[in-house]
């Protein structure tokens, strides 16, 4: 370093968001003696343009080669004043940050406590700018070509996105086939198309589009890199049956010798299929699969004298030797579209959906009003003594939703809507049926959401406030225990059918795709994005986007949207070619560095090597560091012995200074 | 001890975890004593214990380091160093006689804005009770 530091520090008011518990003046006072500043001042909004001018004119006019902003979060402006000081010809990486108002201001009210911590982290930041260096950000090439983990709707509609543009995509579904919990409802709401309908040919574009690699029955195991370059194994699972022989005939399903014994996971186990099955008649891909579990040949070694699938398979595509197959690839960018988990409604017993028979989930009850469901679309129940058309209806709201006892204390956006939905095609099927639904509050907040729910009342459904206490059974009725708040009136309403509005929740095994990607949960437990308000579909890692239901319950238009923007944000690296990698990289001092390798065993990278360099005439090994691998943790200088290895920008002669400026001694 | 003593303490937090769970305590408004001063790096990982050590001797009376939890790194596995390097260090500091309440490791989300206040409180109140540190020979460093 040869220039003197020259720090400028500009204390920001964020209009009253810092200056009402912190008086900026007084810190800019304090920061103006502090050694090494050669000017500091305050204004109202530091962000803002005449803000970022105030702090270019004194570059230009004073020569700064340092500046410190004290404001809000880095995590919020860093990049702005990066962008700013740079635009004057000091390099972006001579800024430092004091975080007054997150971490200071709004957190603390007495003006005289958030004025002297105002001024502490002022001076860290000082102490630290001081000592600054310039470094230059590198340009590596991106892959262009993205990777769509879940075929749900948001998977598909961001694939065909991706796809549209010109970009390979490989789109990874971890059932055999594509589309999701969308090809399992019936109609949709407000507007009661066929789910089916508007789906299918989705499904079949994503199956046949020349940029799109489907990787069905498969799952991600393994993601490194970073933006740009992230390298992806995938395994393709076995499902005994050829691929491409097989013709989708479905001779096989109909000849197994366990045809139709198992629960159909499509049909929520309402219906059954065989050992060999086709999820459901438009699956895409249009292919068998054998579950292995299931199979007795598989389970077992034995089906018979041979395997009746076999024989009947024209086509000879039963392959029972067939492994598991590892795929490679590369990508420059990862959406995450993984869905959710209905609320599992044994975990309310009070409302003994593992008791009773007729007490049904809304995924269940879609499979029962789909013509494609295992009824052909007939409400019929079972109530213990003979076959019935349900006549008492009763429909139960925020099951598993807004509900602190189950730990979900988030609203799942879509049970009202399908709720009226559903009481809808039940009322269009039965007219007679006497239907009512309990619920706390309703949310028809969407496009078309309150006139559907208005019209839906017109039809004779009856909406009564409560939350219903209990479900038990009265003879070959059930009876649900409730007080109709509106009336203060205790109520036990005999029915014969109740279904259950559960809500939705993050799917079980999203730890799988957490640790795959270093992704985080929301307090709701679905993934987390990087801004709620402003980056909605981008997570903590560079490069990974969300689109859909993991991110939050949302209804269709909401996830196709946020697919559509996920597909969008995931473009900006694979259109433009070319990725920025981060300059806050560790660097080895090579004349120092005893050589020990510790640093090498510790990094989560592989981003270290060791090699052999000529010190002072002796061959020696010393470690290297590999600037594209390097995320910059510093994880390894903290375990090196001579301190040759330091992250730049938190190297210790950046950081202890800012630790002696923060001790203030005594 | 006067009862009132205001203890100092400094605070190593990384970036992913519990310096965007800090903000978040800020963006919710949620109320902490001012006792603590935040230093950022990018993972708890890069938290040398000398810093440690450095801080009580420039005139810190307590210390607390937070991360990711445990399994959720942003950089996979540097909480996980982190936690067995200050476990050591929190080890080896009560067997030269500093109070263990001065030193404290948490592990708190993006998402933890409240958990924050609570580990901020229990730092501050653990150092308060533990009194002005003057176990270590203070040393002026001119950076």
């Amino acid at each position: 370093m040869t220039e003197k530091p020259k720090v400028g520090v500009y204390v920001c008011h964020c209009g009253i968001n810092i200056s009402s518990t912190v008086d900026v003046d007084a810190v800019s006072e304090y920061a103006q003696k502090l050694p090494n500043v050669e000017v500091a001042r305050t204004y109202s909004y530091m962000c803002s343009d005449p803000g970022q001018v105030l702090i270019k004119n004194d570059i230009r006019e004073l020569g700064l080669n340092r500046v410190v902003v004290a404001s809000c979060s880095p995590r919020m402006h860093e990049p702005t004043f990066r962008k700013a000081i740079k635009e004057a010809g000091v390099n972006p990486f001579f800024l430092e940050m004091a975080n007054i108002r997150e971490q200071c201001s709004w957190v603390h009210e007495e003006i005289e406590e958030g004025t002297a911590k105002a001024k502490k982290l002022v001076g860290a930041a000082v102490a630290k700018a001081r000592l600054l260096e310039a470094l230059e950000s590198k340009e590596v090439d991106a892959e262009p070509a993205a990777l769509v983990i879940g075929a749900g709707i948001a998977g598909i509609q961001a694939s065909l996105d991706i796809a549209d543009a010109g970009f390979k995509v490989y789109l990874v579904e971890k059932t055999p086939s594509v589309g999701g919990r969308m090809a399992q409802l019936d109609k949709t709401f407000p507007t009661l198309d066929c789910s089916a309908c508007i789906l299918t040919p989705k499904m079949v574009d994503c199956a046949s589009h020349p940029n799109i690699e489907l990787l069905s029955y498969s799952e991600v195991e393994e993601i490194t890199g970073f933006i740009g370059n992230f390298d992806v194994k995938v395994r393709k699972k076995a499902r005994y049956v050829d691929f491409d022989k097989c013709t989708g005939c479905g001779d096989c399903a109909a000849a197994c010798r366990v045809k139709d014994r198992f629960p159909s996971e499509f049909d929520q186990g309402m219906g059954k299929r065989s050992a060999i099955y086709l999820p459901f008649p438009q699956a895409v891909p249009a292919k068998y699969t054998i579950d292995a579990e299931n199979c007795l040949f598989l389970s077992k070694g034995k089906c018979g004298k041979n395997p009746k699938c076999q024989e009947v398979c024209g086509a000879e595509a039963i392959n029972f030797e067939q492994q598991d197959e590892m795929v490679e690839f590369k990508v420059g960018a990862v959406i995450v579209a993984t869905g959710f988990d209905t609320f599992d409604a044994s975990r309310k017993p009070e409302y003994g959906y593992a008791d009773y028979p007729n007490v049904i989930t809304g995924m269940e009850m879609e499979r029962l009003v789909s013509a494609s469901g295992p009824t052909g679309g007939k409400v019929k129940i079972f109530n213990g003594k003979e076959e019935i058309e349900p006549k008492e209806i009763a429909f139960i709201k925020c099951v598993g939703s807004r509900d602190k006892s189950v730990g979900n204390e988030y609203c799942s956006r879509v049970c009202c809507m399908y709720v009226a939905k559903q009481a809808h095609l039940l009322r269009d099927k039965m007219p007679d049926a006497n239907i009512r639904v309990y619920y706390m509050d309703v949310r028809a907040f969407g496009k078309g959401f309150e006139e559907f729910y208005d019209r839906v009342r017109r039809e004779n459904v009856r909406y009564i406030r409560g939350n219903p206490s209990e479900i038990f059974k009265r003879g070959d009725k059930l009876v649900v225990k409730v007080e109709d708040t509106l009336t203060a009136t205790p109520l036990e309403d005999e029915v014969d059918l109740v279904v259950l509005g559960v809500g939705l929740e993050p799917r079980a095994d999203m730890r799988e795709v957490m640790d795959l990607l270093r992704l985080s949960q929301s307090p709701d437990r679905f993934f987390l994005e990087a801004h709620p308000k402003l980056r909605p579909v981008d997570t903590a890692t560079e490069g990974v986007f969300l689109a859909g239901c993991c991110q939050g319950p949302k209804d269709i238009p909401d996830t196709v949207a946020q697919a559509k923007g996920a597909a969008s944000s995931a473009m900006i690296p694979l259109a433009r070619g070319k990725v920025t990698i981060g300059a806050q990289v560790a660097s080895v001092n090579e004349a120092t560095c005893r050589g020990c390798s510790f640093c090498v065993s510790i990094c989560p990278y592989t981003a270290i090597e060791m090699v052999t360099v000529n010190r002072f005439g002796h061959e020696v090994e010393v470690a290297r560091v590999n600037e594209a691998l390097c995320k910059g943790c510093g994880s390894c200088s903290a375990a090196c012995l001579s301190d040759s290895i330091q992250p730049k920008s938190f190297r210790d002669r950046q950081i202890l200074p800012q630790i002696a400026a923060l001790g203030v001694l005594k | 001890m006067s009862a009132t003593f205001e203890p100092n303490i400094v605070a190593f937090l990384c970036n992913w975890c519990s310096y965007a769970g800090a903000d978040l305590a800020g963006t919710s408004r949620e109320r902490y004593p001012a006792n603590l001063q935040i230093i950022r790096v990018m993972c708890s990982g890069r938290v040398n214990p000398l810093y440690v050590m450095n801080a009580l001797q420039q005139g810190a009376d307590g210390v607390l380091v937070s991360g990711c939890h445990p399994g959720d790194c942003h950089y996979m596995e540097g909480n996980y160093y982190a936690r067995r390097r200050l476990g050591m260090l929190k080890d080896l500091m009560e067997f030269i006689g500093v109070d263990p309440r001065r030193f404290h490791m948490s592990w708190v989300s993006a998402s933890e804005g409240h958990k924050w206040k609570e580990v901020v409180e229990k730092t501050v109140e653990d150092a308060r009770e533990a009194g002005p540190f003057e176990g270590f020979r203070r040393r002026q460093i001119d950076w």
